[in-house]
């Protein structure tokens, strides 16, 4: 499931974790990407990788900005379910940086490990240091990746790379790979410490 | 000529076509016409072409006016103009008036041929399939292959869906607004009520009223009253007219609330205007379609040979044609991998949004419509 591509000849500003998931998703695959925004990460895979790609947006200006960039985008909120999925219909299903806002946690990745023969899931990690140093100092953290204040924030399921581990083994969820990035940069010493994007590669055990 | 990037003044044309049309019942129309608008410039290639289908009250008069005088533009003219959402600077749209239909498209109360009658009952009911082969019919009268986009809201949308079916080859871009692969038992049963009060209107005279020189008046007007309410969301109707009284309250069965008059309004002016044959043969057209009955009910089936490429749109307030039963395109067209969007619009007037100006939703199909591309390369 690699590539050959070579990323840095294409037109975006260079993104560590679009081309960590490039580096997970099949040339011409199937993908649908969950919360997709204006379809950034869409465009990134099929200009790329000739992926078949698929959106799922709630957002009217995203949706807007998704049809206007060419990127199929189907308009639901991913708190009812991937009902108008079929199961095993995608190579890869991505949820990029919104599992943390998700209130039906446990049912998302389920019904992605359903509709996805693999899934790509990424966060931002809550165990962090410099989010530690926050709460040590008697405040909820606010940060480039955690940009909201306690009382405004989309964010209710924030969790470590610990967390996530200890869920993936609750859940029978085989993580084929991990990596954990901080400003760009592949964090292997003390991940979770260290590690400020958390992204997993799964699939049902 | 343009007030508000109007297309003008437009005029109807008679298409007549002398080739037999066989109909899905298997009834044979011998010959029939066609009465349509176009407004916009066919390109040199024939590849800038888009179809209206219109919906249950419809007809081909889409966009613009008759006359400087004309107090009302065509039906979408909010939609179809010169750099309107549907810009007619680069499409050629076309808009017809459905077989059996009352606007001058043969119909129940055209007259047939040899005959110097009005056909009445016996016009045959006539399906969504059957719209579209004879809309293909019209196609090849213009000398037009194929269409770059079939746009169509609620029976409409029906139409454009079978478009897809029936001739992928020739139809790239299908725009299925507020419609519903079949209908449910609950939209049905407004059909049928409309069809009783219709039928059991003693002016009936069992299709055949033309004769009798009457119309079922009565039946039509609450027919079309009954759809109203159906058109319209709770809400929509709680805005627009509440409880307010036109008065005091009276003790009467008079018109005393406002939401009474409108109806009441609304009612007369289409018994004043529309054919109850017609009525009752549309409504059965969107009863009877339902393009996966031969596949099990399996939808993605029926469309397994489908090639077009899809904007799929509903709306948040309508339940005569849900977002639920839009999903369910939806989901057959990407069960068969197809390229499709779907937006759910937030709206607030229940079915009827599809005919107004919502910026949102304009914008939605202005975005796409401005994407779809074509050579004007002969």
């Amino acid at each position: 499931m690699t590539n050959n591509v070579n990323i840095t000849n294409l037109n975006y500003k260079f993104r560590q974790d679009f081309a960590i998931i490039a580096g997970w998703v099949g040339f011409g695959s199937k993908v649908l990407d969950l919360g997709c925004g204006d379809g950034e990460l869409l465009t990134y895979l099929r200009d790329s990788l000739e992926v078949k790609g698929y959106g799922v947006e709630k957002d009217d200006v995203n949706w807007l900005a998704c049809l206007k960039n060419g990127t199929n985008v189907i308009q639901m909120d991913l708190e009812d379910g991937l009902s108008g999925f079929e199961d095993q219909s995608f190579d890869t299903v991505i949820l990029s940086q919104t599992l943390q806002a998700m209130h039906k946690t446990e049912e998302i990745v389920q019904e992605m490990l359903r509709v996805g023969r693999e899934i790509i899931v990424t966060f931002p990690n809550f165990g962090y240091w410099r989010n530690r140093i926050q709460i040590t100092a008697g405040r909820m953290p606010v940060s480039k990746t955690l940009p909201y204040q306690w009382y405004d924030t989309p964010n209710v399921h924030l969790c470590t790379i610990n967390d996530f581990d200890k869920f993936c083994k609750n859940h029978k969820i085989s993580v084929i790979e991990r990596k954990v990035i901080t400003d760009g940069n592949e964090v292997s010493f003390m991940p979770n410490l260290l590690g400020n994007l958390a992204m997993y590669r799964l699939k049902a055990k | 000529m343009s007030e508000n990037n109007s297309i003008g003044i437009v005029a109807p044309q008679t298409a007549h076509f002398s080739e037999a049309l066989t109909l899905k019942s298997g009834e044979v129309l011998p010959q029939f016409d066609l009465v349509y608008e176009t407004y916009g410039t066919l390109n040199a290639a024939k590849n800038n072409a888009v179809l209206i289908c219109h919906a249950l009250s419809g007809n081909h008069h889409v966009a613009g006016k008759y006359s400087a005088d004309d107090k009302y533009p065509g039906w979408w003219d909010n939609l179809i103009g010169p750099n309107k959402p549907l810009d007619t600077n680069k499409f050629f749209v076309i808009g017809l008036n459905n077989l059996g239909g009352c606007h001058g498209s043969s119909g129940p109360s055209s007259i047939k041929p040899k005959s110097k009658k009005p056909y009445g009952a016996s016009f045959p009911l006539v399906t969504v399939e059957d719209w579209v082969n004879s809309q293909a019919r019209l196609l090849h009268y213009l000398g037009i292959e194929s269409l770059t986009a079939v746009i169509g809201g609620s029976l409409g949308g029906m139409q454009a869906l079978q478009w897809t079916i029936a001739f992928p080859e020739r139809v790239k871009h299908a725009l299925i607004i507020a419609a519903a692969p079949n209908l449910t038992a609950q939209n049905m049963a407004f059909n049928e009520v409309a069809r009783q009060a219709i039928i059991t209107d003693p002016e009936f005279y069992d299709g055949d009223y033309y004769a009798h020189k009457t119309v079922p008046r009565r039946g039509l007007r609450i027919a079309r009253m009954l759809g109203h309410i159906t058109y319209l969301s709770d809400d929509a109707m709680g805005e627009k007219f509440g409880r307010k009284l036109k008065d005091t309250i009276k003790y009467s069965f008079d018109v005393e609330f406002e939401m009474e008059s409108y109806l009441r309004y609304q009612g007369d002016k289409f018994a004043g205007e529309f054919d109850a044959n017609t009525y009752l043969r549309m409504t059965r057209a969107l009863d009877y379609y339902d393009p996966a009955l031969n596949f099990g009910g399996d939808l993605s089936k029926a469309l397994s040979q489908v090639k077009a490429q899809f904007l799929v749109v509903s709306f948040t307030s309508d339940w005569r044609f849900s977002p639920e039963r839009s999903r369910e395109i939806v989901k057959a067209l990407l069960d068969n991998e197809l390229t499709v969007s779907y937006a759910e619009v937030t709206a607030l007037h229940g079915h009827d949004a599809f005919l107004m100006p919502d910026t949102h939703y304009h914008n939605i199909l202005r975005n796409y419509l401005q994407k779809i591309e074509f050579s004007d390369d002969k």
